[in-house]
């Protein structure tokens, strides 16, 4: 702070209270809404308060499911939620270190294309081209598969840029040092460029875990069965249920079940988000 | 660009690029070649016939009043997002950077909703603006205005905008904020001494500082909502009523998917590709510039 000034320090907190309930109200609402039954949420104003439906709607939504929405139970979908945002998240992290690494540690013929090859996929989400990608997994016979789920989602460029950019600020004299003791190139990856790498995956780890989890359209399109519903999308099956009237309670109830494990990957390890947010970026 | 000592071998590199290679390959390459040729081709719904068509995808998509209304539309929705996630988050920046107590458990209660999905974020507001039992479509009624977003497209889009900008607070309130961070606190002791008020120092020495963030998140900002939005319409309003809310991403979808029309599909993929890979552009001049800074 520049110089004292009570009445702006009364209006920074001011703006920031507000802000805070801006961004928490919503949730806290829908929190709220889920531990009602269907006859609180049936007339205006709804209570802004907790009903006592909390523990019945969740153990119904976590074990049965709704048959509006298929039936299927919401442990069953975070389930699936966690096997496909691990699989992706582990797959990128793996594909694109050992990529980053032949990119800078060696030099062989096409390095520029294959590095302008990847480069170009860096923005390009997978929406803009779904219905050829919905081809190509269709073709490969990869539909309603954990495969079809995650591994066409697995190329991206973001994480190899990210290791190139650290791998390049990695001094020489390690190198050096390393290639006096007679190590090989894969002995000097796994012995120490992987060690020194350690901060950077677990950045970048919780990135791709929520980009992971909060997958929508794909696995909207690739799974047909049921056991292979994802969290995220199956709170679509429940709004748009068709004529009978959607049952607020459970939807939120949905909303809470599926944003409650990336917001606490979040919280619980503020620091390493907010490098792997900054880092990946650059 | 590259290390000076580096390690030979005639097979390794090769082998540690094959697996992204072979991904980006077969789901990148594979793909946007098949929308760029059957862009150019009139299929049948069944897929039995097709017809060399030319550019009369292309030009009936241009003639086609739907796909130009999906265009302003989507320039509308992307501006007001960026405008809206960006003001506000950037005044709260300002304040957080501006404290010393609880400094912290303000930066945690701000950032987590970056972790909330769109399509949730959507559904969320959706139903706080639910006409018949929404706690917001309530107060607004008390106050007079009579909110259906199932019968009044703008309500809708005003509806999808606001959850959209609401998702994207978080994530550029910490850019800014690491912005701020960086500006050296001379400048703005200096300019107090010269008797400079808090509102003058920060449109004349704080704001003009944070440009290259800014435009940065502009970018950035543009592209979560013009593309990443996608799953947030489709989980509430699909587009409707009327089309009010079909923004070009969704427009891809529906042609395809819904409409069974692959040509016309394909060739907006294709355009949709051309903007993604200029904002790509415009974004790496960006990054080498702020190198040289």
């Amino acid at each position: 702070m520049v110089e004292n000034r009570p009445f702006l320090t009364f209006l920074t907190h001011a703006a920031l209270i507000l802000g805070v309930t801006f961004l928490c109200f919503p949730v806290w609402m829908a929190l709220v809404a889920s531990t009602h039954g269907p006859d609180a949420l049936a007339r205006s104003p709804i209570p802004l308060w907790f009903g006592d439906q909390g523990w019945q709607n969740y153990s119904q939504l976590l074990t049965i499911g709704l048959p509006e929405a298929g039936g299927v139970p919401l442990g069953r979908m975070m389930l699936n939620s966690l096997i496909m945002a691990l699989a992706i998240t582990i797959g990128k992290i793996a594909i694109s270190i050992i990529s980053a690494y032949a990119i800078v540690y060696f030099r062989f013929p096409f390095r520029m294309g294959f590095f302008w090859m990847i480069f170009v996929t860096l923005m390009l989400p997978v929406e803009v081209r779904i219905l050829p990608t919905f081809d190509v997994v269709t073709k490969l016979g990869m539909l309603n598969s954990y495969a079809g789920l995650t591994i066409p989602l697995i190329a991206s460029a973001t994480a190899t840029f990210l290791f190139r950019q650290f791998f390049l600020t990695v001094p020489d004299e390690l190198v050096e040092a390393a290639r006096i003791d007679r190590a090989g190139p894969v002995r000097f990856f796994l012995d120490i460029l992987l060690p020194m790498s350690r901060t950077n995956i677990a950045a970048l780890f919780i990135i791709l875990f929520i980009y992971g989890w909060n997958q929508y359209l794909w696995p909207l399109i690739v799974t047909t069965e049921e056991d292979l519903y994802t969290i995220v999308m199956g709170i679509q099956r429940m709004t748009n249920s068709g004529e009978a009237l959607p049952v607020w309670h459970f939807i939120m109830g949905t909303a809470m079940l599926a944003l409650i494990p990336p917001v606490l990957v979040v919280v619980a390890m503020q620091k390493l988000f907010v490098k792997g947010l900054v880092d990946s970026e650059k | 660009m590259q290390k000076r000592v580096v390690f030979r071998s005639r097979w390794l590199p090769y082998a540690l690029v094959a697996p992204q290679i072979a991904i980006t390959l077969v789901f990148f390459f594979w793909p946007s070649y098949q929308a760029l040729e059957s862009s150019f081709f009139l299929e049948d719904a069944f897929g039995f016939s097709r017809d060399w068509v030319g550019l009369r995808n292309y030009e009936a998509l241009f003639n086609d009043p739907s796909y130009l209304r999906s265009f302003k539309t989507t320039l509308i929705f992307g501006f007001s997002v960026a405008f809206l996630a960006m003001a506000l988050s950037l005044g709260l920046a300002v304040a957080a950077n501006r404290v010393i107590r609880a400094a912290t458990t303000y930066r945690t209660l701000l950032i987590w909703p970056y972790a909330v999905a769109p399509a949730l974020a959507g559904v969320i507001w959706y139903f706080l603006m639910n006409p018949s039992l929404g706690i917001v479509a309530y107060w607004l009624g008390e106050v007079g205005i009579d909110w259906n977003h199932y019968v009044n497209g703008d309500q809708a889009l005003l509806m999808v905008i606001v959850a959209a900008a609401w998702k994207q607070v978080s994530y550029n309130f910490l850019f800014f904020l690491a912005g701020l961070q960086s500006i050296p606190k001379s400048l703005i002791e200096a300019a107090a001494i010269d008797r400079a008020g808090p509102v003058r120092r920060f449109w004349s020495i704080t704001f003009p500082l944070l440009t290259p963030t800014t435009f940065f998140l502009l970018v950035v900002n543009l592209v979560y909502a013009f593309f990443d939005t996608f799953s947030l319409i489709h989980a509430t309003t699909e587009g409707g009523p009327a089309d009010a809310t079909s923004i070009l991403v969704f427009k891809v979808y529906a042609t395809g998917f819904v409409g069974q029309d692959y040509g016309g599909s394909a060739a907006q993929s294709v355009i949709l590709m051309a903007l993604v890979i200029a904002m790509t552009f415009i974004q790496f001049r960006y990054v080498e510039r702020k190198v040289n800074y």
